[in-house]
């Protein structure tokens, strides 16, 4: 990405002032799609400008900037100026309203009219603050193509005011793909969707909310175990646990446990809460022969049993369920368990690799092989694939 | 600088110098060798500053077309005779002429195969067409 614009400048602090510059300028009036646009401008300016001339107020300048922004792109309009002219006498908001600013926004670019990839590109730019060059960069998208994405999504909110709640069931969903998306280019779209995710605890006590961020970290924490050197995925029961980062796994755990500590009967933990638990797991194993399936099968038990139809809605639980089946009951019951879904996920590269998994905890290393075989020829990630390719190898010459 | 596609194929091409099985049926040492030479020249292009682009593709192939006015789109899983080329990805390199298009194509067919010899692999070298029209 060529020499890094921003040395010496704390990126992350200036990310993090986005969301509360946004949302000041559309709370005093200006319209989300004007504002957010000026912003990314005193962005791009903020990069360029900082590292040479750090601001005294970095927040003050970038909403001064940004309204500049604003105000040259309405030149015409004299009663804009006016406007500006009053802002300089308001008083900086206090905390509880920037959190609230933060949720505000998350619920406006998440909005369900956006398609999930829109949702996810508008949520980066206005309220994490990565430029467009960034998101394009980590999606493999030409920047005008993400540029383009993100303005359709914006034309799509006109008019909506920002006063609504939405749907914090949908937020959850596209912080996590921001999470999944990985990280690619100069942008780490995991560790920024722990930021986004942290934001978003200051700002609601929801317990799914802060499952989510505790499902990130215990998962997070096991990222420098799980792919090696040459970029090949190491599997759990073969990762260096040394490097596994402890002071994530005991803040996920820490986050986790103060999410379950408000759930009860009636209202059992959600799906994030559920993984998060299953993830603290297997971090608190200190050898893969530790690991405590039995507990682990009794929370897959939960997380299947949120699905009304958990083999079509959540076919990577009901396989994570089989695998305990099998570590817990025996390989063999695991594959029995397989069997009984053979008909409606029969055909997904995740099924074979499972039954890859449990054929080689039989011992029954040539149906490993075919069955890894058959997972590497479905699979659409070709990290995941490669990996299915010498498990296989390795099956057929013996384990 | 013209800009060349270096084609794999899962199958098709003219006949193979030799055959040789899936690679799961290879020794696990072999498969890793083959994996990092293909590491190995992706590197080697950005290197050398030639790399444009490199792309893997799954074997499922639908064939899809117009299917008329008011009609769903018509697709076809198959069948399809077997030999029928069958792209498995590509590098596009952007290089000085098309002998050094043809020396990477070769190259990249030197990839190791089992017990480590040379898999020959036929390599289907296409020049991309440019964009814009030529300065007189």
């Amino acid at each position: 990405m060529g020499e890094p614009a921003t040395r010496g400048l704390d990126e992350g602090a200036l990310r993090a002032l986005v969301p509360r510059v946004l949302a000041g300028l559309v709370r005093r009036g200006e319209d989300f799609d004007a504002a957010e646009d000026a912003l990314q401008e005193a962005l791009l300016e903020a990069l360029r400008v900082w590292p040479q001339r750090p601001p005294d107020d970095p927040r003050a300048w970038l909403t001064t900037v940004a309204t500049r922004r604003l105000v040259d792109a309405h030149r015409s309009e004299v009663a804009r100026r006016r406007r500006e002219d009053a802002v300089g006498a308001e008083p900086p908001p206090g905390p509880a309203e920037e959190d609230d600013d933060t949720l505000l926004l998350l619920f406006r670019c998440c909005h369900p009219d956006l398609a999930p990839a829109s949702q996810v590109a508008l949520t980066l730019r206005a309220v994490g603050g990565l430029t467009t060059r960034e998101i394009a960069d980590a999606f493999y998208v030409p920047e005008a193509t993400m540029a383009q994405r993100i303005s359709r999504a914006k034309r799509t909110l006109r008019g909506r005011p920002l006063d609504r709640p939405g749907d914090l069931a949908v937020v959850l969903r596209v912080l996590y793909l921001v999470y999944t998306a990985g990280h690619a280019g100069r942008v780490d779209l995991a560790a920024e969707a722990i930021r986004l995710a942290r934001q978003l605890t200051l700002a609601t006590d929801e317990p799914e909310a802060h499952g989510l961020l505790a499902l990130m970290l215990l998962n997070h924490a096991r990222l420098p175990a799980r792919i090696d050197s040459d970029g090949r995925i190491v599997t759990l029961d073969r990762q260096d646990r040394g490097l596994w980062d402890t002071r994530e796994i005991a803040e996920g755990v820490c986050v986790l446990q103060s999410a379950l500590a408000r759930q009860s009967d009636e209202r059992p933990p959600g799906r994030y809460q559920v993984e998060a638990a299953i993830a603290a797991l297997h971090d608190d194993a200190p050898t893969p022969s530790e690991t405590d399936w039995p507990q682990i099968l009794a929370w897959y038990d939960d997380l299947v049993a949120l699905s009304d139809d958990p083999v079509r809605q959540d076919p990577a639980a009901v396989l994570g369920r089989a695998v305990a089946i099998g570590y817990v009951h025996g390989a063999t019951a695991g594959l029995r368990e397989t069997d009984r879904l053979r008909d409606v996920i029969g055909d997904r590269h995740r099924w074979h690799a499972a039954r890859g998994h449990l054929h080689e905890l039989a011992g029954e290393l040539p149906a490993a092989g075919d069955a890894y075989a058959e997972a590497a020829r479905l699979a659409v990630n070709v990290a995941e694939r490669d990996h299915l390719i010498r498990q296989a190898a390795q099956a057929r010459a013996g384990g | 600088m013209p800009k060349y596609l270096l084609l794999k194929n899962y199958r098709g091409g003219p006949e193979p110098h030799h055959p040789f099985p899936p690679m799961d049926q290879w020794a696990p040492e072999d498969v890793e060798a083959h994996m990092a030479f293909q590491r190995h020249v992706r590197e080697m292009l950005r290197d050398s500053g030639e790399f444009v682009d490199a792309q893997a593709l799954t074997p499922d192939r639908t064939w899809v077309r117009y299917g008329g006015p008011d009609a769903a789109p018509v697709t076809s899983d198959g069948p399809l005779p077997e030999t029928s080329d069958l792209i498995a990805g590509w590098f596009m390199i952007d290089v000085d002429s098309r002998e050094r298009a043809l020396e990477v194509a070769a190259y990249v067919s030197s990839e190791p195969g089992p017990r480590g010899e040379p898999m020959y692999e036929w390599i289907d070298v296409r020049e991309v067409m440019w964009e814009a029209p030529a300065a007189d």
